[in-house]
């Protein structure tokens, strides 16, 4: 009457199909929940997946039901104090509302947002959806190159230290079958003519004898061919492969005058954000350093850069002198990929400015992969940006953008990377 | 019964109750469960047991119980809901699931420990599956033995569907069949078998077709006697409660490829129908032969008190009913109640009080066995309900009836647990589960066939309940799949009928 069937081992993931589904069709919820989320996160904070947040009522199925009003009876179990006739008055809220029967009405509403947890791949795919990595991906920022030696197989010249046996010796097999096989046949025909002869009943002396020299001669000819000869020898060969380094550094420098105000500086964020993990997929170590500055620069940790409020004027060649300096000090630019990015919203001390584009040319873009100024203002540009336009035009790893609203994010960071793409290209 | 004969004769020696279960340990249960299940009379479909991992079982759920579904953006929806509360701990999931097939597929959890997989095989391969065989409403509604073969050609269609039209399409099609899913079944008609009158019928249409081709020839000659009669044409001629029937044959722009998925969605809303309708009979029943059976085996010590008391714990946590004002009320039971009405029936059976005999005359006294499956057979939650919900069980339950009237600002206590209630709570506990009154009565009255192709339905309303505000969507949906204008109507007081929705939307215009 029963079969039982063990499916214990049959695939478990029957649901991915319509799991993709899912969030194929809420693609745009769950992207505007990905990037709410990105304020929530720290800018190293990538290894997780996210929580997303989907309002209800955008996923309803709706289906006819009944709504309100009406006449409803209901039988509940439990009575404990209740006689025939008794009257409960409304919470007077609710009055006319179909009563206090909260399961009257099946749509949904009022109820909690749908939540739900998405994979980091997942998380990071749509992140980058709008930057069109795989395109990015594709044409890599340069990196530096470093160099390896690997294996590459077998060569006929080298160094006695380098010689490989097996494969010598192979060779040498080789050489001596094919150098001797005419010979062994010769000497194989030989040894049978031989042997008729020897079985004949008549003699012959005389053919029997030259065939015994035959025979010897040929045998000392084979034993003549050498075991092993210079030709047999085989090197293992190495090569040189270039090793992109895996370790880059981000140098996040950021403008906390008293201008730049929190939404500005949550935009920076977005956009450092956005820099570390298109870094991440390229490099496996990365480094990140704050440095924030209004008259002066200081090193200081993320929570800090971000949300600690100071005020004062504003001195940007201040923030890249410091930049320079822990370059010299501890990012060897042999070793290091080096990448800055300057958020600010352009005010600078007009007399400024110019030094900041010395600096950026003599000390920090030699060295750096890349640069790039993001502007967060909805003003007119002032000093720094000319400055900054100058030094575009003339270098290549070094783009300047101008963002107004967060909106502008993704285009302006895909901006910055083609315009590099292009060029490495 | 030979060998349970045989059985008894012997001493008997129970089965292992250690917590682990092995294959062969379920099979020592299972033939020990069949054979006390037979012993009642339970006649089922072949059992086709299957054990499955959490994960999978999680897949199950997302299938709304479908063995093999087609994709759907719903589908995986639930499948995140199922994961995300499972993961969290705030749900724990079903022991079981079981599907009406034949073979009747019943899916166990591997955690599951000997006694709980003992329990949902009596449960659900002896219970469920004698009530998917038996009950009238499974019988007329459902054909078991071609559920599953019809589920894979559903789904291959669609995946094809999607292949050759683009999922988008697909998908839109099937949104808008979902949002009527509820309105795809055939409510107050029965499938029928063609009757030989209806045979010879089709029969004759088919010749008169034939015929007609043959008519043509003669088709020049000039017929001088039509357009007399039509003026008061209406098509449909009786208001259509099947919207996807009607959807289905008679949407003017479908392509033939959607005419079939909104078959499909039918049929498959029609295959559930009958679950939806016998949910506290089919879990109430299932719960008293899970009930009946381990405590048969245990008499006969085939099974140990160690593995009764695991059992008793969980079977008590199934069927526990909560009370109105506790905080993890939410409504009745359906297996508290379930469970509690069939073994109320065995009890006025088998020692009928003086009230028992008042109320029910008929059972009181009779075979215990025979009234059981007379009750599963032929009824509903709702005609169940009013025939055997006992005065006793109505003061076990502590029962007591609400009255509200959306004109009061109060409720009002209709009926308690007592004599003069019992009646009355009956009533009301089985309206309560009348499908007819928990379901939007919209029905499809009008085509206009002749002019602009637009589709009318009207809403009738049961106790003056409106029309929840999700009708303007879902109208859209049914607007997609007739592509032309569509109205609900609804009759307001003083008789004339008033527009509630209609769409695409004409109201802003005006």
């Amino acid at each position: 009457m029963a079969n039982f069937i063990d499916r214990r081992l049959n695939s478990k993931n029957k649901s991915t199909v319509n799991r993709q589904r899912f969030l194929r069709r809420y693609k745009n919820q769950i992207k505007k929940s990905v990037s709410d989320a990105i304020n929530q996160r720290g800018v190293t904070d990538i290894d997780s997946g996210e929580n997303i947040i989907i309002p209800k009522k955008d996923l309803s199925e709706p289906v006819f039901h009944q709504g309100g009003g009406g006449v409803r009876d209901k039988v509940h179990p439990g009575n404990d104090k209740f006689a025939t006739g008794d009257r409960i008055a409304k919470p007077p809220n609710q009055q006319g509302q179909g009563g206090g029967q909260g399961d009257a009405s099946d749509s949904g509403e009022g109820e909690d947002d749908f939540t739900f947890s998405i994979s980091k791949e997942e998380y990071l795919n749509l992140l980058f959806e709008d930057l069109e990595l795989p395109n990015l991906e594709k044409n890599q920022l340069d990196k530096l190159i470093e160099y390896k030696t690997v294996r590459s197989g077998f060569c006929a010249e080298g160094v006695p230290a380098n010689i490989d046996i097996v494969k010598s010796l192979q060779g040498s097999i080789a050489r001596r079958i094919a150098m001797t096989s005419s010979k062994r046949r010769q000497l194989k025909e030989c040894q049978q003519t031989l042997s008729t002869l020897c079985e004949d009943k008549h003699d012959h002396i005389s053919e029997e004898r030259d065939l015994k020299k035959q025979i010897t001669d040929l045998e000392s000819k084979i034993a003549k061919v050498p075991f092993i000869d210079t030709f047999d020898l085989r090197f293992r060969n190495f090569a040189k492969q270039a090793v992109p380094t895996s370790k880059a550094v981000m140098f996040c420098l950021m403008d906390v005058s008293g201008s730049m105000d929190q939404a500005t500086k949550e935009m920076a964020k977005r956009f450092y954000i956005l820099l570390y993990l298109f870094l991440s997929r390229t490099y496996k170590n990365i480094d990140v350093v704050y440095i924030r500055h209004h008259t002066q620069a200081k090193e200081v940790d993320e929570h800090e850069f971000f949300y600690s409020q100071e005020t004062g004027g504003t001195i940007a060649s201040s923030a890249l002198e410091l930049m320079s300096e822990i370059i010299t000090k501890r990012y060897n630019d042999n070793q290091w990929n080096i990448y800055g990015a300057q958020a600010s919203d352009g005010d600078n001390w007009a007399d400024d400015s110019p030094h900041c584009k010395y600096l950026l040319e003599s000390k920090i873009l030699p060295k750096a992969r890349y640069f790039s100024y993001i502007e967060i203002t909805q003003r007119a540009h002032q000093t720094l940006w000319q400055q900054y336009q100058k030094v575009m035009e003339s270098h290549s790893n070094f783009a300047i953008q101008h963002i107004k609203e967060v909106s502008d994010i993704y285009p302006v960071f895909r901006e910055l990377f083609k315009k590099n793409t292009n060029s490495a290209a | 019964m030979v060998t349970k004969d045989k059985k008894k004769a012997v001493q008997v020696k129970a089965l292992d109750d250690s917590p682990d279960w092995t294959f062969e340990l379920l099979g020592q249960y299972q033939t020990e469960i069949a054979r006390v299940a037979n012993h009642y009379r339970l006649d089922t479909y072949t059992n086709q047991i299957e054990v499955i991992t959490a994960e999978q079982m999680m897949d199950a759920y997302a299938g709304v119980g479908m063995p093999i579904g087609y994709n759907h953006w719903t589908f995986g929806k639930k499948f995140i809901q199922t994961e995300q509360t499972y993961k969290r701990g705030q749900m724990g999931l079903a022991y079981e699931i079981v599907i009406n097939s034949s073979p009747c597929i019943s899916y166990l959890m591997e955690e599951n420990t000997m006694p709980m997989q003992a329990l949902v095989m009596a449960h659900a391969c002896y219970g469920h599956n004698s009530f998917f065989k038996g009950n009238y409403l499974f019988k007329s509604w459902t054909d078991a033995s071609s559920i599953i073969d019809y589920l894979l050609f559903a789904k291959n269609y669609i995946a094809n569907c999607e292949h050759r039209y683009g999922i988008d399409e697909v998908e839109a099609t099937l949104d808008a069949c979902h949002a009527l899913m509820n309105h795809g079944v055939d409510r107050y008609k029965r499938p029928q078998k063609i009757s030989l009158d209806e045979e010879l019928k089709r029969q004759t249409e088919r010749e008169e077709y034939l015929q007609s081709q043959v008519n043509r020839l003669w088709r020049t000659v000039p017929n001088s006697k039509k357009n007399t009669n039509e003026e008061q044409y209406c098509f449909p001629s009786e208001p259509q409660e099947n919207i996807l029937y009607f959807i289905e044959k008679n949407a003017p722009l479908l392509q033939p490829w959607q005419r079939e998925i909104v078959r499909i969605v039918r049929k498959i809303s029609q295959y559930f129908y009958p679950q939806k309708q016998t949910q506290v009979m089919n879990e109430g029943w299932a719960c008293f032969w899970h009930y009946t059976i381990l405590n048969h085996l245990y008499d006969e010590k085939l099974v140990t008190d160690k593995f009764m008391l695991e059992f008793l714990h969980s079977h008590t946590n199934v069927v526990s009913q909560q009370e109105y004002n506790s905080k993890y009320y939410s409504g009745i039971n359906p297996y508290a109640l379930g469970f509690n009405m069939f073994i109320d029936i065995r009890r006025i059976c088998e020692n009928p009080t003086e009230e028992d005999k008042e109320y029910f005359p008929e059972i009181a006294g009779s075979n215990w066995l025979d009234t059981l499956h007379f009750a599963m057979e032929n009824f509903k939650d709702e005609s169940f309900i009013s025939q055997y919900l006992s005065p006793k069980l109505i003061r076990d339950f502590k029962l007591f009836h609400i009255h509200d009237d959306e004109q009061n600002n109060y409720v009002e206590i209709g009926a308690i647990h007592n004599e003069q209630g019992y009646k009355k709570i009956r009533q009301k506990l089985s309206e309560q589960y009348n499908l007819s009154n928990l379901e939007v009565n919209i029905q499809i009255i009008k085509a206009n066939i002749e002019g602009d192709r637009s589709l009318t339905l009207r809403y009738t309303p049961h106790n003056n309940i409106e029309l929840g505000d999700s009708k303007s969507e879902v109208i859209k949906h049914l607007h997609y799949l007739w592509k032309f204008d569509v109205k609900i109507i609804q009759e307001k007081q003083n008789g004339e009928d008033e527009i509630i929705t209609q769409c695409p939307d004409k109201s802003s215009d005006s």
